[in-house]
């Protein structure tokens, strides 16, 4: 058979094409749901960790379904909000309904944009020893960076917080994920609405006794910057509901 | 074993490795070795990309229409690393998460259609696999290399442990950056052609 010839090569490469596809069409029907779920939990470790109940690396050699568990047990309420603080949605315990990284992104471009303001739906995750976690989403150098950061009852003191990010430079930007020492700066510490940043990731240092204020990454200022960008943007968003 | 066959196993690890002498794959040589576990996954990753993709391409490689052979192969590899992508993030997931990118890359890694064009075209399924899988682990070991001193000088630890950062060593912020891999990698292609003299140009 003359394999050179037109119909031959255009019926061979359709052939193939549609060969490939369906073997991918295939195993992403397959494993997509091991994925999703995968993702899920690896949202739910993340909200655990800032929470403080245990450190990543603890949930991420627990497996799946134990972590969970550990969420249904320990969660109290989850529930989204609107521009005004107010209560206007319920997310399922029972089947683990949470808002994945994809989901932040889309609530991020909602609350930059002010003409999208009713819709708004920015999720709450109260758990029983009264922390109360909330979302982060920004821009950091390279990529999206997000986080969650656990408030005690007061609504006010930082308990704990978690960061990850898309493609940040290991070492430097990614120690916002990495470095268990940047992280631990932001226990204890308070939000204030009557000053020029609610909250602040500051180059060369925070001042000493500023309250609401942490020293930022050195080598990775554009990773801080954004960081801070995304923190602060998203506490405004939730400013009806902390406690000013 | 022939000889011929285990000239073609030997071949690629050392004497003909992709990396050092052919010099194909430096791209994400230099980007997932930063550590031991993501680079040795990436090594596991190519191992299976260049090693299917060359089988698949040797059992089909007489009805392939010459003129569009390379988007064929093409087709084979994108395949390939499409599933090995999604078995990772099926069954190792913060694996993938931190390769992320990389592993949709080894598409344009130059060994995997390298070893196709050159070989499999022209060999049997059975010996172009074994050279897939061969070139695969010579991409791999020079990987794994680089990562160990990457992460011991710039992290302290190995495979996450603490060896170095235990003895007090403070971190070497430039073997975290790509440049410190293009050093190493200098290094080894150094230390190989010393051993090789035939290697060395004139």
């Amino acid at each position: 058979m003359n394999t050179n010839s037109n119909t031959y090569t255009v019926i061979y490469t359709t052939v193939v094409c549609v060969l490939v596809a369906a073997i991918l069409a295939f195993v992403s029907q397959l494993l997509g749901p091991m994925q999703q779920a995968n993702e899920k939990a690896e949202t739910i470790r993340q909200i655990l960790a800032a929470a403080q109940f245990a450190e990543k690396s603890e949930w991420d050699s627990k497996s799946n379904d134990e972590v969970l568990t550990f969420y249904k047990e320990n969660v109290e309420k989850a529930y989204t909000i609107g521009q005004d603080g107010q209560e206007n949605g319920t997310l399922d315990i029972a089947n683990v309904e949470i808002y994945k990284t994809s989901d932040l992104k889309a609530e991020n471009y909602n609350i930059k944009d002010e003409s999208k303001a009713s819709e708004i739906a920015l999720p709450v995750y109260r758990f029983k020893n009264g922390i109360s976690v909330i979302p982060i989403y920004g821009a950091g150098l390279w990529g999206a960076v997000w986080g969650y950061i656990a408030f005690e009852a007061n609504l006010n003191t930082i308990a704990g917080a978690y960061f990850d990010h898309d493609s940040e430079t290991p070492g430097l930007g990614g120690k916002i994920k990495d470095d268990p020492a940047f992280r631990a700066q932001f226990n204890g510490k308070n939000i204030d609405y009557a000053a020029e940043s609610i909250f602040a990731i500051v180059k060369g240092g925070a001042p000493e006794g500023q309250c609401n204020a942490i020293d930022a990454i050195t080598g990775a200022t554009i990773t801080s910057a954004g960081l801070n960008d995304a923190i602060n943007t998203w506490l405004e968003a939730y400013k009806n509901m902390l406690n000013r | 074993m022939d000889a011929k066959l285990k000239e073609t196993i030997l071949n690629p690890i050392f004497k003909g490795n992709p990396i050092t002498v052919l010099v194909l794959g430096i791209c994400s040589a230099l980007a997932v070795t930063v550590e031991m576990k993501g680079a040795c996954v990436m090594a596991l990753s190519v191992i299976a990309v260049t090693g299917l993709s060359s089988l698949v391409c040797s059992l089909i490689r007489k009805t392939i229409p010459n003129r569009v052979r390379i988007i064929i192969q093409l087709v084979v590899v994108a395949l390939m690393v499409i599933l090995v992508d999604q078995f990772l993030k099926a069954f190792a997931y913060s694996v993938a998460k931190q390769l992320s990118v990389y592993i949709g890359l080894i598409i344009t890694n130059c060994i995997v259609m390298g070893r196709i064009e050159a070989y499999a075209l022209m060999n049997k399924p059975i010996p172009s696999l074994l050279d897939g899988l061969a070139n695969g682990a010579g991409y791999g070991i020079i990987l794994i290399i680089v990562a160990f001193f990457r992460e011991l000088l710039g992290s302290g630890t190995l495979f996450g442990y603490p060896v170095l950062s235990a003895l007090g060593y403070v971190n070497n912020g430039l073997a975290i950056l790509p440049p410190m891999a293009l050093i190493i990698l200098g290094c080894i292609i150094w230390a190989q052609r010393a051993i090789q003299k035939d290697l060395q140009e004139k």
